[in-house]
């Protein structure tokens, strides 16, 4: 009877490896079918995330392995009675060390890449001197604001700024930062691809940095409760060449000023800017 | 009186056991009662009843997830009436946020400091009662003012909308979610109460463990379960006055505009505002800084039960007992110091974030150092498959996993990727559900003789275990997969969003598991009525455990001892020769076999 629930007890474990050594196969893995982030930084988010995995598997099977022969013997204990034993020091030191030791290289090993993804005195100097755009969060959709072309972004907007709502356009292979901020409630800034997630706070402007490397249109979602219609603050970052990317900032100035003459205008100031033909 | 072994030495008559509160009649027998025990089982069934509720709101926010916008069967059509019996996302938010408040506040947290806490904290010291009596029942009614208050809340509109962290701004104005008017401020007030109620509960038991311990019982020889009760207890007492605070401080930014919270600038739903000057993050310190302890509240008096539990069904001492206590508080101490780790992606200074990271990495530790306890403790024994001891192997297998997908949040840069996805999700309900659950299954049949003086019924109580265990793991294993995809949590749809449509399948799979899960509980609560009135009648030591608890008569009638216990050794002294049996009392007074107690017991002072 004993021996059937050891059985029991081996199954579950077995079918947790095996279903974790399924997943990448499967597409149970990383987001887009287990694809490689679509940034620098997110591959070596993966390439921690996969030590830490390596680490702990051995630790699950050994244990459960442990556990279940632990259980084995007992049922089948035909002694009078169990072993007198209260403890033992040198196995009691052993078994906290090295966990110990494990845990303080896993902690010192990914201090690098937390100081490269937030340290804001680690940020890449282009990317902070030249914000991309600024993102703010509203119940329920992403709004971005670009500097002008040939322009920078300020603080506070300005009449040629350009926007959209929902759909962020990056240049992919030089690093970006962004200016996130929120209207409302808190959201959450996350892009599954790449890696990154920032919360959005009203009152803070958190500056975000990340670097494409591959093209393509990645999910934009809301990791934060923020409401109701928190699951449908849906949004695309569309990551492509520098030259389509400016080809897109010059459709949108030409889209939000166009004055119905074939002139584009800057907004309010009454100004023209430099007229570029239709 | 077989196991009392009285010794005229160790026992004195308590001089006047009814001194502390007489039986009067039904009314203050059973309902407005000042005895722990009856306290306990008042705690028991309504925890019990809040765990129905809990159970069935998340069963609908796994029907929602597994059959989005479609009617819920049964229920769906007489809820819902209006909007055509399906489920609204206001509604859902709302189930999803019920739902965790009911399970954390309402079952977690009073059925093991409540029911346990109170049952066994007087009878394993040798105590004729709790230090402050009244204080105990005040506590126990407390409950009912914050269950009224959260059952009042899903009365308006939208029910209480922010989730179980109440994040400001969504939760402090009202403006924010058609959920957060008066029903956010009615759950802020349950909290309130629940926080009083804890907080009483833990200043009678520092009290109680510290000054009214039996002669002879030294702190290092009190039972594991007292050790996670005290510790508890001192944690409750630091931790939970500082939640209180920041709940007041939300409910006067909600009534009066004080503002706390939330910054100027702000426009909502169109509107501003007018005032503000207060910062969002301020909440989340000071939430975290009572609910990251809060988890061990949730967790270390089952650490301690299972540790009893565990070497009495292996026929065991507990391996180590002294590192254990000492796990126990560093694992307590390291707990007030890494709240930030619920953060990391909050825009707190990343500088911070470090310190965090290094402090909740150690705290992995003295837990890696308890699982290799208790497996040591099994290794060797002779083990016991009853429903006792299978509940207590669900505990320690399912606490390997949550404790190791823990080490994946606690790494700041992946955690990044983890924070409010489907991981983060799996990792607590395999503490919470996986560990501390099927610790409490376990102490509930294993101390069942000891409140109703009836055995449970195996056969009923196996059922249930295999069940509720394949049902767990089915339902929460594979959140794991949904968290690395990148599924959020608390999203009404998550097939909106093309990267998740794939996923529906494996939700569904989840939910049939947990629905599984779910009916297999109809098997526990028969099984407690059943035997209550019908299990074969239990002796004084039906486990021929080792605790103070086992000299007392199944149920112990008021005043609990017939004498006061006197305390000779440590509370697992099993494998020992003692004339046929093989264990002592905590009060026989034959010393331990010299060969086997100095040999081997390098650790126990005994
Ligand atoms: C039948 C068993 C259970 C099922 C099927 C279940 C299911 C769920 C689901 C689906 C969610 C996610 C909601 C979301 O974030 O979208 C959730 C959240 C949660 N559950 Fe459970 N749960 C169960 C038992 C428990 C228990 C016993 C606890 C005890 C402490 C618990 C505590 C929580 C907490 C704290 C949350 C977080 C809610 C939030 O997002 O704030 N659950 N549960
Ligand atoms: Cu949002
Ligand atoms: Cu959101």
């Amino acid at each position: 009877m004993g021996k059937g629930w050891c059985l029991f007890f081996l199954f579950w474990p077995i079918a947790a490896v095996v279903s974790c050594a399924m997943a990448p196969f499967v597409g149970w893995s990383f987001p887009y079918n287990n694809a490689q982030a679509a940034s620098n930084l997110g591959i070596r988010i993966d390439d921690l995330f996969y030590i830490i995995l390596i680490v702990t598997a051995i630790v699950f099977v050994g244990t459960q392995a442990v556990l279940v022969y632990a259980l084995w013997r007992g049922a089948n204990n035909r002694e009078e009675r169990a072993t007198n034993i209260h403890g033992n020091h040198k196995l009691e030191l052993i078994w906290s060390i090295i966990p110990g030791a494990i845990l303080l290289f896993l902690a010192i090993y990914q201090m690098n890449i937390w100081a490269d993804f937030r340290i804001k005195k680690y940020y890449p100097e282009a990317a902070v001197k030249d914000p991309l755009a600024e993102v703010t969060a509203r119940q329920f959709e992403w709004r971005f604001r670009y500097p002008a072309i040939g322009k920078k972004l300020q603080q506070k907007p300005q009449p040629d700024d350009l926007y959209s709502v929902n759909e962020l356009h990056v240049p992919f292979g030089k690093p970006v930062m962004i200016q996130l901020r929120s209207d409302d409630v808190q959201h959450s800034f996350f892009l599954p691809a790449l890696r990154i997630k920032q919360d959005a706070l009203p009152g803070l402007q958190i500056p975000v940095w990340f670097e494409a490397n591959k093209p393509g249109t990645y999910d934009l979602v809301c990791a934060e409760l923020c409401g109701w219609g928190h699951y449908k603050m849906k949004a695309h970052v569309i990551v492509q060449p520098e030259d389509e990317y400016q080809a897109y900032l010059k459709n949108l100035t030409q889209k939000q000023f166009y004055d119905g003459l074939g002139k584009i205008a800057a907004k309010d100031t009454g100004t023209e800017s430099e007229a570029v033909e239709k | 009186m077989t196991t009392l072994n009285p010794s005229p030495t160790g026992l004195q008559p308590i001089l006047n056991p009814q001194a502390h509160h007489a039986p009067g009649n039904f009314i203050t027998k059973y309902i407005f009662s000042t005895d722990h025990k009856i306290i306990a089982i008042q705690f028991m069934f309504t925890t019990l009843l809040m765990m129905i509720v809990g159970g069935v709101l998340a069963l609908a926010v796994r029907w929602q997830l597994a059959f989005p916008w479609e009617s819920m069967p049964i229920v769906g059509p007489w809820l819902f009436a209006a909007e055509g019996g399906q489920i609204s996302p206001e509604f859902y938010t709302m189930l999803f946020t019920m739902h965790a408040t009911v399970m954390i506040f309402l079952v977690i947290i009073p059925i093991l400091a409540g029911t346990f806490g109170n049952l066994l904290i007087p009878l394993m010291i040798g105590a004729d009662d709790m230090a402050f009596p009244r204080l105990n029942m005040l506590s126990y009614w407390f409950m009912w003012p914050a269950i009224a208050c959260f059952g009042m809340s899903f009365a308006y509109a939208g029910g209480p909308a922010a989730g179980w962290t109440s994040y400001p701004i969504l939760a402090d104005l009202a403006q924010a979610a058609p959920g957060s008017g008066t029903a956010q401020t009615l759950w802020l007030l349950g909290v309130t109460f629940i926080g009083f109620s804890s907080m009483m509960g833990s200043i009678n038991y520092m009290t109680t463990i510290i000054n009214m311990r039996a002669p002879g019982m030294t702190f290092f020889r009190l039972p594991m379960t007292i050790w996670g009760l005290f510790i508890t207890a001192i944690l409750q007492a630091f931790a939970l006055p500082v939640l209180t605070a920041g709940g007041f401080m939300q409910v006067t930014d909600r009534l009066l505009g004080t503002c706390f919270f939330y910054p100027s600038g702000l426009v909502i739903n169109n509107a501003a505002p007018t005032v503000g000057g207060g910062q969002a993050l301020l909440w989340q310190h000071l939430f975290w800084f009572y609910s990251h302890p809060a988890v061990y509240i949730m967790l270390l008096p089952v650490m301690g039960m299972v540790s009893d539990m565990l070497s009495c069904m292996c026929r065991k001492p507990l391996f180590g007992y002294k590192p254990m206590v000492i796990s126990m508080s560093a694992i307590a101490s390291l707990g007030f110091i890494v709240w930030g780790h619920h953060m990391y992606t909050s825009g707190m200074n990343p500088a911070v974030g470090m310190a965090f990271m290094v402090a909740t990495m150690m705290i992995a530790l003295p837990s890696a150092v308890k699982t290799f306890n208790w497996t040591a403790t099994i290794w060797g024994g002779k083990v016991e498959f009853n429903t006792v001891t299978l509940n207590c192997i669900a505990f320690l297998s399912m606490f390997i996993v949550g404790g190791l997908s823990g080490i994946f949040m606690a790494a700041v840069p992946v955690d990044v990727y983890f924070h409010d996805t489907y991981f983060i999700v799996a990792h607590f309900h395999y503490v919470l559900f996986g560990a501390t659950l099927f610790g409490v299954f376990a102490a509930i049949h294993f101390w069942f003789p000891k409140m109703f003086g009836r055995m449970m019924n195996e056969k009923l109580g196996k059922t249930h275990f295999v069940l509720t265990f394949i049902g767990a793991n089915g339902t929460f294993f594979p959140m794991h997969f949904l968290g690395m995809q990148g599924m959020p949590r608390r999203y009404a749809d998550p097939y909106l969003h093309g990267y998740l449509e794939h996923l529906l399948p494996m939700n569904q799979f989840m939910t049939i598991s947990a629905i599984v899960m779910g009916f297999a509980q109809i098997l526990l609560f028969i099984n407690i009525f059943y035997s209550m009135f019908f299990g074969p009648k239990a002796g004084r030591n039906p486990w021929n455990a080792t605790t103070l608890e086992w000299t007392t008569p199944s149920p112990p009638g008021h005043g609990n001892f017939d004498f006061i216990p006197m305390v000779y050794h440590g509370p697992n002294e099993y494998a020992v020769v003692n004339g046929n049996k093989d264990f002592l009392m905590q009060t026989e007074k034959e010393s331990l076999p010299a060969n086997e107690a100095v040999a081997t017991n390098t650790l126990d002072e005994t």
